[in-house]
């Protein structure tokens, strides 16, 4: 297991009701914990419309969790 | 060449004398307005939230590709957050360039790919009925007790 903290944008936020959570995952992916995080909050949107950040930095729903990882989750973007 | 994100009204007429350039022949600028209606609904104000960081980041490579693709002289673009009210500007997207022609396109380019990847959200206010976040699923699989 590893502690990450996961942080939530939007609908997501609104979702979750809270900006941020720590988790202790066995999830060893983004998308593993993505998963996780859905299931938990009620999240309806897929990983093919969603985005993922890893400390600030986009990400892939592939990339492997370390402890200690800030994992951020985007539901579908909607600017203009 | 800068995107930013900001939470104050935007200028478009000082943005484009930012773009001005003695060897450009057009301008070209797109601004995206806050509608009153979406989707057959009547839209009170929209909300935008972004994350800050990765929409700069993002937006910014969007215009680096532009400048790669395109013959353009000068582009820049701006995205509002917070809450908007009708009618107020909520992107602008601007390039010059020696010609209309690529200035068009390069302006096309830039305001699609920002709507498709930087991250921000939109929330819409209606006139009638619950607020919702633009582009999101909403049936949810939870059981509201």
């Amino acid at each position: 297991m590893i502690n990450v903290t996961a942080q939530y944008f939007a609908v997501f936020r609104e979702r979750a009701g809270q900006n941020a959570e720590p988790i202790e995952t066995s999830a060893l992916t983004a998308g593993e914990l993505f998963a996780e995080v859905s299931d938990r909050h009620g999240f309806a949107d897929s990983v093919a419309r969603c985005k993922v950040a890893i400390n600030d930095e986009l990400a892939t729903w592939n990339s492997p969790l370390e402890d200690g990882d800030v994992v951020l989750f985007f539901p579908p973007v909607a600017g203009g | 060449m800068i995107f930013s994100i900001t939470d104050q009204c935007l200028d478009p007429e000082a943005l484009k004398a930012e773009l001005t350039r003695e060897s450009a022949g057009a301008f070209v600028s797109f601004e995206g307005w806050v509608r009153d209606h979406n989707d057959g609904a009547a839209v009170t104000a929209l909300e935008y939230e972004a994350h800050a960081s990765l929409a700069s980041k993002e937006g910014q490579q969007i215009l680096a590709e532009a400048v790669e693709r395109f013959d353009v002289l000068a582009v820049s673009g701006l995205h509002r957050t917070g809450h908007l009210a009708i009618g107020e500007c909520a992107v602008w997207v601007g390039v010059s360039a020696a010609h209309r022609g690529i200035a068009f396109d390069a302006c096309r380019y830039i305001i699609d790919e920002l709507k498709q990847r930087v991250p921000i959200w939109k929330k819409e206010h209606y006139r009638d009925g619950p607020s919702s976040w633009v582009n999101c699923a909403t049936e949810s699989a939870v059981t509201e007790v």
